[in-house]
């Protein structure tokens, strides 16, 4: 048997020394560009070489379009190069922000972009909190021994892995006049009901499609988060004969907090830029009922035929600065939890 | 020797092959299908290049929204096709090549194409290309409803309130949801408009959208959505300009009449085929007019081609009278080629359906009113076409009143087109 082990463990080596090879050979061709470079400039200043292809990356694909969409949104006209494109200053956000009222959107010169602001905020509100409590209780019930626990994660987990054009179209099938929930709905003798032409129940399978589709993600950060909670102060809690909605809000909630600020956040964002799903949905429908600030984004941008990027760029930036600030709020979340 | 003698020849053979290959040109062009028209260009194009080993071509079929916003950007980016079927005629006209000196003869195409060469370029006389198919708005009935519910058809010189009248009965009498449907399009909206008395422009040619017979139009389209003659499932479901069209719950025979246009023709002979009894129309009339709007697609080569001979090889053998008397018999297209229209074209269906309906379509071109004819070459026609749609879309579902409707058209034209101007 000693003679097998000893076999194994051979051909193991063998099989490593081979694999390793080649490896070790492109670690020796890197060092020697590596060592040299770290002579020049120092160890210390060593992190920024490495840090280098993930900023240039990033640098290429996010900064200098930024800057793009910032110089884009001080020009006008149509031309797509911005050398071409008369400058315009703050005039795009001028017109933005020409409101008489801006609590009342059809006194705006760009009434579908404060439409889109306040359709946006609506769905944020309801998409925000029933994602979070529904991830919630999901989670919870998902952290319970219960029979075929893998099996639900999996089931709740699985419409994340879905294209949000297929969430859509799945459920425009569903929801359609001649539709499966219609069909059910006349089965059972009630009324046939057009949801797309109503604005209330447009905004709500909006809504219900979003929290259906990511759910199962910002589950997963909670049970990861419920997981992590010592199982010591439930067995105290139990001793102590604490009740279940003391032990709840008194042990799980507040050491879940740092999470479901995460969630919170996440889904923040997320809400914010909202677009894909929706436009497959009700294509901003009925009227501009559920038009969100992106599709009013792409609409001024592609769909007219004079093609305005400067003021599809000026909201861009408008929605640029609240994203940055919700992700700023979100570092913090995170940092303080970290310090926690 | 031997073995190196065959080595030789067979690395000959193929730097041969290779150079040839490397010596032909390729050509790309844009495509979008309503029917069967991308297969037998396909089949055109084969041949073509069994004529012409040195060219080769490729039919990238694309959705229709990526040739209405797709590429646009591409034009203007310099990353165009070679050549592309377009409907947005005048608006890219920017970008398109002038055949006129790669062409063998000019005046074959002036001659067949001549009118709707200044549609693809408003401001010259250049030769950018030629109708893959010629338009024309109109409606469509399922007449074997009408037969099923003892109604009769409104004749010749009915007006849209005489249709309304009847589709309404129709569905009233036999449990039709929808009586009446029309495309969510603004161009399928101007026609009836003009009808209504719409001039479109003023007196010094500025667009000029809002007038009495525009608003004649609106109150009836929205008095329509009201009453339940028109579904609110297919203009009152989405926002901004987006197009829908109800040809499934017009072969589903859950609409009446369908507010339409020629091209739909090939698809409902082969979706509906004789289901039922699918009429086309002519254009109901309005108190100045009995009008559709012509329009269509066109095949327009693009000016930032590397290869403008090339091009102009391939559109020669495209537009020759044989090739396209082929090309829309077999689509059921209405041929826009004036040698061809007058001519006639054997259509390739036995369909008596079809075959009215192309009667019906191709005979309404002489009523086109030329307002019409001045709307579609219109360079900046979208704009109005979008303005009016949205608007009148946002007033139907309650968002606007018509008056506030018609001042936000107004000042969507002004800003888009200022805009533009700039």
């Amino acid at each position: 048997m000693a003679h097998a082990d000893d076999k194994a463990t051979g051909i193991g080596d063998v099989l490593q020394n081979v694999v390793a090879w080649p490896i070790r050979i492109l670690f020796k061709l890197i060092d020697y560009p590596v060592t040299a470079i770290q002579n020049v400039i120092g160890i210390r200043r060593m992190p920024w070489l490495f840090l280098l292809p993930n900023l240039a990356f990033f640098g290429m694909f996010v900064i200098i379009p930024l800057f793009m969409n910032f110089a884009y949104s001080l020009t006008g006209g149509t031309e797509l190069f911005i050398s071409e494109r008369p400058y315009t200053g703050g005039e795009q956000y001028g017109f933005l922000f020409d409101c008489d009222n801006y609590a009342d959107p059809i006194s705006c010169r760009e009434d579908r972009f404060w439409k889109g602001i306040f359709n946006t905020a609506v769905f944020i509100f309801f998409q925000v909190s029933f994602m979070v409590l529904f991830s919630l209780i999901t989670a919870l019930v998902l952290n319970r021994e219960i029979r075929g626990r893998g099996f639900w994660r999996a089931v709740f987990f699985f419409p994340v892995l879905l294209s949000p054009v297929v969430v859509a179209l799945i459920w425009k099938w569903i929801l359609l006049r001649d539709g499966i929930l219609n069909a059910f709905l006349i089965s059972i003798g009630l009324d046939r009901i057009l949801f797309f032409v109503s604005p209330e129940w447009a905004m709500f399978w909006a809504v219900f499609v979003s929290i259906w589709a990511h759910m199962g993600f910002y589950t997963l950060i909670l049970l990861a988060g419920l997981q992590a909670i010592q199982p010591d102060l439930y067995e105290a809690a139990e001793m102590d004969g604490t009740r279940k909605e003391r032990v709840f809000f008194r042990i799980t909630l507040p050491l879940l907090w740092p999470n479901m600020l995460v969630v919170i956040v996440l889904a923040l964002i997320k809400g914010v830029q909202v677009f894909d799903e929706v436009y497959v949905l009700t294509g901003g429908g009925p009227g501009t009922a559920t038009q969100f600030i992106v599709q009013y984004i792409y609409n001024t941008a592609f769909t007219n035929q004079v093609q305005n990027f400067g003021l599809a760029s000026a909201a861009s930036m408008v929605l640029g600065v609240v994203l940055f600030i919700l992700t700023l709020t979100q570092l913090a979340a995170t940092r303080r939890r970290d310090n926690d | 020797m031997r073995r190196s003698l065959k080595l030789m020849a067979a690395s000959s053979l193929f730097a041969l092959v290779a150079g040839a290959a490397s010596a032909q040109t390729e050509l790309r062009m844009m495509w979008y299908n309503d029917g069967i028209e991308g297969e037998v260009m396909q089949s055109i194009l084969d041949r073509f290049e069994e004529a012409h080993p040195e060219i080769s071509v490729t039919l990238d079929v694309v959705p229709y929204q990526a040739v209405l916003e797709s590429l646009p950007i591409q034009l203007a980016a310099g990353n165009g096709p070679d050549i592309a079927r377009v409907t947005d005629l005048g608006g890219l006209s920017e970008y398109y090549l002038d055949l006129r000196p790669y062409v063998q003869d000019p005046e074959y195409w002036e001659t067949n194409f001549g009118p709707f060469l200044d549609w693809l370029d408003p401001d010259g006389d250049a030769i950018n290309g030629f109708m893959t198919q010629l338009t024309v708005t109109g409606p469509y009935v399922n007449r074997t409803l009408f037969e099923q519910a003892g109604v009769d058809m409104p004749g010749d010189g009915a007006t849209w309130e005489d249709w309304a009248a009847a589709v309404n009965e129709v569905a009233g009498a036999l449990d039709i949801p929808i009586p009446m449907a029309w495309d969510r399009s603004g161009h399928r909206v101007a026609g009836p408009a003009i009808s209504q008395g719409a001039m479109m422009f003023d007196a010094d040619g500025n667009p000029a959208l809002v007038d009495e017979g525009l608003q004649r139009m609106a109150q009836l389209l929205y008095d329509w959505h009201q009453d339940g003659t028109m579904s609110l499932e297919l203009w009152g479901s989405v926002s901004g300009s987006s197009y829908l069209g109800a040809n499934e719950d017009f072969a589903n025979a859950n609409v009446v009449m369908y507010m339409s246009g020629s091209w739909q023709i090939p698809q409902f002979a082969s979706t509906i085929g004789d289901a039922f009894d699918w009429w086309a129309v002519p254009a109901p009339c309005g108190p100045a007019a009995c009008t559709g709007m012509p329009g269509g697609a066109a095949l327009a080569a693009i000016g930032d081609t590397e290869h403008p001979e090339e091009v102009g090889i391939l559109m020669d053998y495209l537009a020759q009278e044989e090739v396209l008397a082929e090309f829309y018999g077999r689509t059921l297209f209405i041929p826009g080629h004036l040698g061809l229209a007058s001519s006639g074209i054997d259509f390739d269906t036995d369909d008596p359906r079809a075959a009215h309906a192309l009667a019906t379509f191709a005979g309404a071109v002489p009523s086109i009113s030329p307002v019409a004819f001045a709307l579609q070459g219109y360079p900046s026609n979208r704009v109005m076409f979008n303005a009016l749609i949205s608007r009148l879309n946002e007033a139907i579902v309650g968002e606007l009143t018509l008056d506030e409707a018609y001042a936000r058209m107004e000042e969507d034209i002004a800003n888009q087109l200022a805009e533009s101007d700039r």
